[in-house]
């Protein structure tokens, strides 16, 4: 009987003691959206973080990439964000960042490995360290090489321009009786690496936002031309209304399109979609009379400022900023090292398909080429305001609202009326 | 005689037990309100969990709203924003010509009006109609009537995104619809590219969803006549036309105001069928007054809370206005 109550006794005191130890626990919350494999990586390397660290625990809240453009923002005004989360809108909510510095063991390893991009994370300019890229992307075209080959049309070669590309692609598309010659992700900042390379500089001597310039305006010209001769379907610029983003990766993937104007950040899930179901390639951007540039861009896990456990989200960060662990982040998802000294010494990327690797080596190789201007625009804290106006406009134009010149002047009265109520 | 005593009595008492607890915890209580403030009282202390419900979610957010309308800037939170005034209101009353959306500043939002009237006009009138006629079918005795009665109600147990979501698939470049026009021999159409096409489904697919719910009402209407009137009509020989018109459709008339009233106000509040349908486009051919509040307020990256606050306020008056007309349509239907 005496054996009885002790064993139970001691029991009920381990239960007590495993149930203070979990109520000790911190527990972080990290919002996160998946273009591909990479919420299982992470997941995976977050495992390995609370065995080393018991007194963490992180949940991975994977949401849709809209909520990360749309709910979020509302949820960090009203206070009531998670601690991490993985956003695009980088110098937009700047705001709401944490500065890691004072609680972080090195800060100069984050100043070497990831200082281009800190300033991208603060506009202001002050230096704080709130995070790191997930991943770099560049954006660019991806042509479908074997409908080339099928319909022995040769493909442009460096220096192209845009006009060769339209062409092309027309030429395959009438032989092949392919439904769409060229598709382009319906967002803005697909069009303004072309249209920098059209001459477009974005902002005035004061650095002030100034949309429509020559530049800009051959660009629209063109894609408002490519939509009304049929080598762009409207079903993708003009079907929805607003800055709404439309991908057009699946028709891609389906072969239904000749040439596909997105970024690096497709190729893990082209690498799955269509693996060798078609030599998929992705090229350089074509060039126009300013330069042959993509727009940079990417993704950044950021420490919210809100959080009530700073120590521990530094404690994470830090972690997952370890070279070993991004090098294995990255290579596994297949993005473009955001880390200095990894993109020097390289990464082993997890794959033997020769058109992922193509694709990664192209992207890679276009980084030196991007325009200041990319940069610039990047990091111009409301870039989107820009993005949105060109975008929603340029479609009212494409299906007949607007005339082209009314568009260009509801981008400029659109940009100038949000930055006005911004400063209120 | 009533068995107090065998097992169901007893299972009764076990089981109303609690109720019983309830009732008597609760005499004290109303005892002494009653006595406090006399039985004339009474319902007001009944409809007290209701109102503060509604005053707490519905009558103070309408308040909140109508701050936010006449403030400005991006913080979330009212005591953080810059009062404004009617700023939000002029701008969107900001116009060369209110029949042309080109004309105003905020034309998006003319164009959502437009598009609304437009939809309201054509959905309700073919709504009213359709569930009219299907109300009049189901009406007769017809074979399999129970069956047609459940098909017909179906779609209004469906979510607005399944709805959507099943017409998008039929209506898209390879859809249902075009693989059959193109089995036919015809060339396909792009439904969500033209502007026509985009409005017309948006409308079909609305009725489509909700017919069902507005046959049932004008059914129970149908069924509420009295059949020896048209028994009378019968025997005095008059034609089928003079029957529907003269005794069918006024005895239905409140039911088919309640009809319209309800399909009024749940036109000028369409949304989510048609956002997940059409996303609005192409361009802003079907971009709806409510879409418009919600792109405001929500999807651009600077969040225009005040402009998208006045947005509503003014779509509040206009949905305060419609309910007045039912009401007052239903009072005077009901003699009062």
């Amino acid at each position: 009987m005496k054996t009885v109550m002790t064993r139970t006794g001691a029991s009920v005191l381990a239960l007590t003691l495993a149930a203070s130890a979990a109520m000790a626990q911190t527990e972080l919350r990290m919002t996160w959206y998946n273009d591909g494999n990479e919420g299982e990586v992470m997941q995976g390397i977050l495992d390995r973080f609370e065995e080393a660290n018991p007194d963490i625990s992180v949940t991975l809240d994977v949401v849709p990439y809209q909520a990360i453009l749309e709910s979020l923002p509302v949820q960090l005004a009203a206070g009531d964000g998670p601690d991490i989360a993985r956003v695009t809108d980088l110098g937009g909510l700047s705001e709401y960042y944490l500065d890691l510095t004072p609680h972080l063991e090195d800060p100069e390893y984050w100043r070497t490995n990831f200082g281009p991009f800190l300033n991208w994370l603060d506009p202001t300019g002050g230096g704080a360290i709130s995070g790191f890229m997930t991943q770099l992307t560049v954006t660019g075209p991806y042509v479908n090489k074997t409908l080339f080959e099928q319909a022995g049309v040769e493909m442009p070669g460096e220096g192209a321009t845009w006009d060769d590309w339209a062409a092309a692609t027309n030429e395959v598309a009438s032989a092949l009786d392919i439904p769409i010659p060229m598709a382009w992700d319906r967002s803005g900042h697909r069009v303004f690496g072309p249209a920098i390379s059209m001459g477009a500089e974005l902002f005035d001597e004061e650095g002030n936002p100034a949309l429509v310039d020559e530049g800009m305006r051959t660009m629209a010209q063109m894609l408002y031309d490519w939509h009304e001769d049929g080598t762009m379907a409207k079903e993708l610029w003009g079907s929805v209304s607003g800055s709404t983003y439309l991908g057009a990766n699946e028709e891609f993937a389906n072969a239904q399109t000749v040439l596909y104007m997105s970024g690096s950040w497709q190729i893990p899930q082209f690498a799955t979609t269509i693996g060798d179901a078609f030599d998929w390639w992705a090229v350089p951007a074509p060039c126009g009379p300013a330069a042959c540039t993509g727009m940079p861009g990417g993704a950044a896990l950021v420490a919210m400022e809100g959080t009530e456990h700073p120590e521990e989200v530094a404690t994470l960060m830090e972690f997952l900023t370890q070279e070993e662990n991004l090098a294995e982040f990255y290579g596994e998802t297949l993005f473009i090292p955001g880390h200095l000294g990894l993109a020097e010494s390289g990464v082993e990327f997890a794959t033997d398909d020769p058109r992922a690797a193509h694709a990664l080596a192209t992207f890679a190789a276009a980084v030196p080429s991007i325009s200041p201007i990319a940069y610039e625009a990047q990091g111009y804290a409301n870039n989107r305001v820009m993005f949105n106006a060109f975008i929603s406009r340029l479609g009212e134009a494409i299906v007949g609202e607007l005339t082209l010149d009314e568009a260009f002047d509801r981008m400029e009265q659109d940009v100038e009326q949000q930055l006005a109520e911004q400063a209120r | 005689m009533t068995d107090t005593t065998g097992f169901g009595a007893r299972a009764t008492r076990v089981v109303t037990a609690p109720l019983r607890w309830i009732f008597e915890a609760l005499d004290k209580p109303f005892q002494a309100l009653q006595r406090l403030g006399g039985i004339g009282s009474m319902p007001w202390w009944f409809l007290l969990p209701n109102l503060l419900f509604f005053g707490g979610f519905v009558i103070l957010p309408l308040f909140i709203n109508f701050g936010y309308s006449l403030t400005g800037g991006t913080r979330l939170f009212l005591e953080d924003r810059t009062y404004t005034g009617t700023e939000q209101y002029a701008f969107l009353f900001d116009c060369g010509n209110y029949a042309d959306p080109t004309s105003c500043r905020e034309d998006r939002f003319w164009r959502g009006i437009y598009n609304t009237a437009t939809f309201i006009f054509f959905q309700v009138s073919f709504l009213v109609l359709f569930s009219l006629v299907t109300a009049l079918i189901l009406n007769r005795k017809i074979r399999a009537r129970g069956f047609f009665r459940a098909v017909f109600f179906f779609p209004v147990l469906l979510s607005p995104v399944v709805v959507a979501l099943i017409w998008k698939w039929i209506l898209l470049r390879d859809g249902l619809l075009n693989a059959a026009l193109v089995g036919m021999g015809f060339d396909r159409i792009l439904f969500f590219v033209s502007p026509e096409w985009a409005m017309f489904w948006a409308i079909f697919v609305s009725i489509w969803a909700h017919m069902g719910f507005y046959t049932l009402i004008l059914l129970a209407g149908l069924q509420a006549i009295p059949p020896d009137l048209y028994e009378a009509a019968e025997m005095d020989g008059t034609s089928k036309e003079r029957v529907f018109w003269r005794i069918t459709l006024p005895l239905l008339w409140p039911n088919m105001l309640v009809v319209i009233v309800l399909a009024l106000i749940k036109g000028v509040q369409v949304f989510d069928e048609v956002y997940v349908l059409t996303g609005g486009g192409p361009g802003t051919a079907t971009q709806f007054i409510v879409q418009y509040i919600y792109n405001t307020g929500f999807t651009n990256q600077v969040q225009n809370f005040g402009l998208a606050a006045a947005a509503s306020v003014v779509l509040g008056v206009v949905l305060f206005v419609l309910t007045l007309v039912q009401l007052a349509a239903t009072r005077r239907r009901d003699g009062g």
